[in-house]
């Protein structure tokens, strides 16, 4: 296994301003977008088997909670994971090689793009069953409560999975018992195709946390910084014991649920105004003001990460057929 | 040797894991004052305190997937359903969750998750509360599934599932938790995998599971009275299974009959019967019989629900054809 890279946080070598901090989300989320694109070059050219979610859009919210955790927290991901889990601190090589089938990647090829695990680095898994981790995120935050440990656990999920019963059944146990749960709705207005319109008789799902009375926090979604403040709240409030918190973020997918979707079931001018109002990296990179000279640079990195993820990918190594005997049983 | 009921049994393999590991507690509903609908876990509460003996909400999907997610960081949660039935509430959590956590991380996870559930007929709880849905179970890779029919097998069976470092999912039945036996002194694991001859027989071996192990106990005394000889053998563990020891049993009889309280279409039996004409297809003189509940929901009214579910004298009757006699008895 190569050895974790996240993007360097200066945070954590001492004092940083405002304004680096940010050029380093922007770095992040830059450089999961460029993931992403390679992501559908490579699956278009048929290299990557199975089916993809890519998160393009949704990068802030990735970067912005997990920025706010501490070692030792876990997150549980979705069946759109890539985002999530490199702003976990997984090597892009990692994911990158899980999504060709190689022994190198983050789950030994056992997992693919929406089983992406990386327990040493506190994921412990993306689901692709729609609101299915969010128990577990209970189970893990439980533990954490009875051993006194100050973690949190924090489950990603969309706008769709607050329509299923495990979502109803995890805030309702979370907020009883009171564990350090934070609840990530990353609501990007479709479920799968189906609009809010058609699966959602409220709009504001911040209601949905306040049946049972947790307390519940909503952001912009396309603005890092915006997500990266309330998530701190948010993690502060589930680590001082004070219960859990349902965090909603506002987010848009601009692309198709999967690679390959034709979007019949939204105009083609949405896409286009989305991408052309709702970028968080276009949105960050004005914010900061930066230079095209440094944005350049930064932007050379990133295309330069996800191109070396390729390679290392293609260069892994083919798991031995009969190896899916192993690891049934522990 | 002290002598315990299986209820008994299974309250002192969990109390005894609790004293010894803090990582180890309890959760399901009605648990805690009311001790259990079943009365197993009297007394527990009072014992180690609502920390670790968790009152739940009925909330299948969240107490099995809480216990998959407090198994995943180092935690070893029993969980309780009330009812087997209500485990289809929580399929998910069980069969894409619970079961595959440890292969789609490549082996990055453990799931020591034991999920202990009861059921049965035999007391007109009607078709929602005494289904046998063990088999299902035993269909999904990265499941244990244990069925134990005595007080020490229960406790020992038990104490194994709590160690093992993956979910294991412990049938008990409902109509066994009073039935009383001697157990070891020190407590102690029973190995998975491995089946355990209640009877020694040298005609017929009678492959039972839960209640219809003292079913085929009863159908082999009556048996010996005939002149036929019969084995009983209890798997004990369904999966994995003691292949060894279900084809050992079978060789030396060259006859099978398998029983279970649970339908009988594609039911645990037709597993059974498959292995044996796998491995021992020279050795066997007559066909496997099957024997089980016929093929409808479990009915309410008493002589209605008796004539559903299997009984001694359905496996006797089965006994005897395998050896050519007149089944009518």
């Amino acid at each position: 296994m190569v050895a974790c890279r996240r993007v360097a946080t200066l945070e954590e070598k001492g004092q940083v301003s405002s304004h680096e901090r940010l050029k380093e989300f922007l770095h992040e989320m830059l450089l999961i977008r460029r993931f992403e694109e390679k992501v559908e070059e490579r699956f278009r050219a048929g290299e990557l088997p199975g089916f993809l979610h890519v998160c393009i859009g949704q990068e802030a919210v990735a970067v912005g909670v997990c920025r706010a955790l501490e070692d030792g927290d876990v997150i549980a991901s979705t069946h759109r994971a890539h985002g999530h889990t490199i702003a976990k601190g997984t090597h892009p090589n990692e994911v990158m090689a899980e999504l060709y089938g190689k022994v190198e990647g983050c789950s030994h090829g056992y997992g693919g793009s929406m089983h992406l695990y990386d327990v040493e680095r506190g994921n412990l898994g993306a689901n692709a069953v729609v609101g299915g981790g969010l128990p577990a995120i209970v189970g893990a935050a439980l533990a954490f409560h009875m051993r006194q440990e100050p973690r949190v656990a924090v489950a990603f999920f969309g706008d769709g999975a607050t329509n299923i019963g495990t979502f109803h059944e995890a805030l309702n146990l979370a907020q009883l018992w009171k564990v350090p749960a934070v609840f990530v709705c990353e609501n990007n207005h479709y479920a799968e195709s189906t609009p809010a319109r058609q699966q959602l008789p409220i709009e504001d799902l911040t209601k949905r946390a306040e049946a049972f009375e947790m307390t519940a926090l909503k952001v912009d979604g396309q603005d890092v910084e915006a997500v990266y403040e309330t998530a701190k709240k948010a993690m502060k409030h589930a680590r001082e014991g004070k219960g859990p918190v349902f965090l909603l973020a506002e987010t848009y997918r601009l692309t198709g649920h999967y690679i390959g979707d034709p979007q019949v079931y939204r105009p083609k001018e949405e896409v286009r105004e989305l991408r052309q109002a709702q970028d968080p990296i276009t949105k960050l990179r004005e914010k900061i003001q930066l230079s095209d000279e440094e944005w350049e640079a930064m932007d050379a990195e990133a295309t330069k990460l996800a191109e070396d993820s390729v390679e290392f990918a293609k260069q892994g190594t083919d798991p031995k057929p009969e190896d899916a005997l192993k690891n049934v049983y522990a | 040797m002290p002598e315990l009921t299986y209820r008994e049994a299974v309250r002192d393999a969990m109390s005894q894991a609790m004293r010894r590991d803090d990582d180890v507690f309890i959760m399901g509903e009605d648990i805690a004052e009311m001790g259990g609908s079943m009365g197993v876990t009297q007394g527990m509460l009072e014992e180690f305190g609502p920390e670790r003996v968790r009152n739940t909400p009925i909330s299948e999907m969240a107490i099995v997937g809480a216990g998959v997610g407090a198994a995943i960081s180092g935690m070893r949660p029993i969980v309780e359903i009330m009812y087997q039935d209500f485990t289809t509430l929580a399929m998910e959590q069980l069969v894409s969750q619970a079961a595959k956590h440890r292969y789609m991380s490549g082996g990055q996870i453990k799931v020591p998750l034991t999920v202990r559930t009861q059921g049965g007929a035999g007391w007109s709880p009607g078709a929602q509360h005494a289904q046998q849905l063990e088999a299902w179970f035993v269909h999904v890779p990265g499941l244990k599934v244990v069925f134990p029919s005595t007080p020490a097998d229960v406790r020992g069976l038990l104490w194994t599932a709590i160690y093992d470092d993956n979910p294991v999912l412990v049938f008990e039945h409902r109509t066994l938790y009073g039935l009383k036996g001697e157990v070891p002194e020190k407590i102690e694991g029973i190995e998975l995998a491995k089946g355990r001859v209640h009877r020694e027989g040298d005609d017929v071996t009678v492959v039972a599971t839960g209640r219809l192990v003292h079913e085929a106990l009863n159908a082999a005394e009556q048996a010996e009275k005939e002149g036929i000889s019969v084995e009983v053998w209890d798997p004990r563990t369904l999966q994995p299974l003691d292949e060894e020891g279900l084809v050992a049993s079978v060789k030396k009889t060259n006859r099978c009959v398998v029983a279970h309280e649970a339908v009988v279409r594609m039911g645990w039996g037709a597993e059974v019967a498959a292995l044996v004409q796998e491995k021992a297809f020279d050795y066997l003189d007559a066909p496997v019989e099957r024997v089980g509940a016929k093929f409808t929901p479990i009915p309410f009214a008493p002589v209605m629900e008796s004539f559903v579910i299997p009984h001694d004298k359905d496996v006797l009757a089965a006994v005897k054809r395998t050896v050519g006699r007149d089944a009518a008895g």
